[in-house]
């Protein structure tokens, strides 16, 4: 337990005043750059193979937001989505389902009708996603919106401008009102890490996240580059495991955004279990946002079980 | 200088993901080279880059495809004394020899563009029918084609085999001669600077028999040739194993590289899309 010392007798305390969470944030010890590139480029360097790699292709599928979040995005593409998030390869019905389907609010209550008796959670992005510029009232208004036609989680954004320039009290406040707002949804917080620019800042908003009543923090809106990557995430793995040791509490992960493999969603998974333990290798603690992702791990799977490489004309196009 | 020659897979010159090498003798038994020898993982990464070259390959005009084709053959010119001690030393010939037969190798690359432009004239039609249409065929490429080039002739075998397949706009994930891999690699160094877009050849050094079933079985590879395989057996079951997503299959056969080619190869990889059009209303 590294990142919580100095003095701070209890969380509660620290979220009591904007100093005392300006001075726990900055208070927070730094992220050693290299040494986290260095560590994160070690655990890839891990070889998961035939059962285990059978195993590890599951869970990956069983952890994946199947994603759509386009301008041209339509009811008919959202229930294309959801035909897949349930049965993601026709020709194997062995194939778990995935954990969530993930759109912009207005089409919630079309994924909602589609998935109704399948277990798949609706997923939806809200205050002003992806940048966040808006005000509260409208930002609250969105998160109603959301839950309201159904959402079973939300996933929010932080105001970047807000932390970039330390204003670190209107972002816990707006957490707070958007958390209240989402009423029993669980809530993603969306960091958008590639505008955080350091690991600290990164350290920084995910602790700030928690402490504001994130259910899981989620790395980039997979609108902006870079998005998710092994480094961050696993900064961010170590947050929710020192959160943990100090609360109690499981705050669940999320990347998002760029992850297009298997062999990266191997990565991710045996970063979560060399950082924040095998409690976290579960849908529940740790999602994938992802669309591309699962045909990959769908074709690896078919390999795996067929014994020849399988092409992308037997999958859906999503 | 000794060095480990490398595959070229998507553009690129990568060792093989398996970190293998082989040791590569001349004719007369006298070591010549090291060569990677690509494992089922290089193939299938080569397969994955030659499906992604495709699009772009097969929508260039047949114009402009057969003016790259050109440019090899002048590329090859440039390296014309190169080829000529690979393929002297691979293939126990004499130097005046090999350099006819990288003479022969050159005219097999420009005869091939030359058809790049005159195909769809010769192999498509226009067809007579009942009814208010104009009906044509045209022939279209197939995809991605896997070949097991042949083993003896490692340049002109090696050309014969890939021109006809790129220059109707499939891409190639080849597998050079095992024990004659050098003027492959050449060759790769060649498309690298010859405005071939990556991907579209890719050249494997190793073993037929350890890949070609790969390939074989590959679902996202629409065609193969099985030129370098010489077991009747081992021919066999890879054209079963091609039989699973319908390849289209090239047994291995007695080949005289040195004659002329005819079209039979290029045919091969061929697929003909009708169109009814609606004459006049």
């Amino acid at each position: 337990m590294t990142t919580l010392d100095s003095g701070v007798d209890s969380l509660a305390d620290v979220t009591s005043s904007e100093d005392r969470l300006r001075r726990f944030l900055l208070g927070l010890p730094g992220v050693d750059q290299v040494g986290a590139e260095a560590r994160a480029a070690t655990l890839s360097t891990r070889s998961i193979k035939t059962t285990a790699k059978a195993y590890a292709l599951d869970l990956a599928i069983s952890m994946i937001d199947l994603t759509t979040l386009e301008g041209q995005d339509t009811p008919g593409k959202v229930r294309a989505l959801c035909a897949k998030a349930k049965r993601p390869d026709p020709a194997d019905p062995t194939a778990p389902q995935v954990a969530a389907v993930c759109v912009y609010p207005d089409l919630v209550a079309t994924a909602k009708h589609e998935l109704k008796g399948s277990g798949i959670n609706v997923a939806s992005v809200a205050t002003a996603f992806p940048s966040g510029r808006s005000s509260l009232a409208i930002k609250i208004q969105d998160t109603k919106d959301a839950v309201a036609s159904g959402a079973d989680e939300v996933d929010m954004v932080i105001d970047r401008g807000a932390f970039l320039s330390g204003r670190y009290g209107l972002v816990f406040d707006e957490i707070t009102a958007i958390r209240e707002a989402a009423g029993d949804a669980h809530l993603k917080v969306i960091l958008e890490t590639g505008e955080l620019v350091t690991y600290d800042n990164v350290r920084r908003a995910s602790w700030l996240a928690m402490l504001a009543g994130a259910d899981f923090i989620k790395t980039s809106t997979g609108k902006v580059s870079p998005a998710a990557t092994l480094p961050v995430t696993m900064v961010m793995l170590e947050a929710v495991r020192d959160y943990q040791e100090a609360t109690g509490l499981h705050i669940g992960v999320k990347p998002a955004g760029g992850i297009r493999t298997s062999k990266d969603a191997i990565k991710y998974l045996v970063t979560v279990n060399e950082t924040a333990g095998p409690d976290w290798l579960d849908p529940e603690l740790f999602r994938f946002g992802a669309s591309s992702l699962l045909n990959d791990l769908l074709m690896q799977r078919t390999k795996l079980a067929t014994g020849h490489y399988p092409g992308p004309d037997y999958f859906t196009l999503d | 200088m000794r060095k480990t020659y490398k595959l070229y897979i998507g553009g690129a010159f990568p060792r093989s993901e398996s970190g293998r090498s082989y040791v590569v003798n001349d004719a007369k038994g006298k070591f010549l080279a090291n060569a990677s020898q690509a494992s089922r993982k290089d193939a299938r990464d080569a397969v994955v880059a030659a499906r992604k070259a495709f699009g772009g390959w097969h929508a260039r005009t047949a114009y402009n495809r057969g003016q790259v084709l050109y440019r090899i053959a002048e590329v090859m010119e440039g390296r014309h004394q190169q080829f000529s001690l690979e393929v002297s030393q691979s293939e126990g010939l004499s130097i005046a020899k090999a350099r006819a037969v990288v003479d022969a190798s050159i005219d097999r690359w420009v005869w091939y563009a030359g058809w790049a432009d005159k195909l769809a004239q010769v192999v498509g039609s226009s067809n007579p029918v009942a009814g208010p249409y104009f009906d044509f065929s045209l022939p279209e490429a197939t995809g991605v084609v896997a070949v097991l080039a042949p083993q003896d002739s490692s340049l002109l075998g090696l050309t014969s085999v890939i021109a006809p397949a790129i220059v109707s706009g499939n891409t190639v994930v080849a597998v050079s001669s095992y024990e004659r891999p050098l003027p492959a690699v050449t060759l790769g160094e060649v498309m690298a600077t010859s405005d071939v877009p990556g991907g579209v050849v890719n050249l494997l050094t190793g073993s037929a028999s350890e890949i070609g079933p790969w390939l074989a079985s590959h679902q996202d590879v629409n065609a193969i040739d099985l030129c370098g395989i010489s077991s009747e057996d081992e021919a066999r079951d890879l054209e079963i194993a091609s039989a699973d997503n319908l390849k289209r299959v090239r047994r291995p056969a007695e080949e005289d590289w040195t004659e002329d080619q005819g079209l039979s190869r290029l045919l091969n990889y061929l697929e003909l899309k009708t169109v009814w059009h609606p004459i006049g209303v």
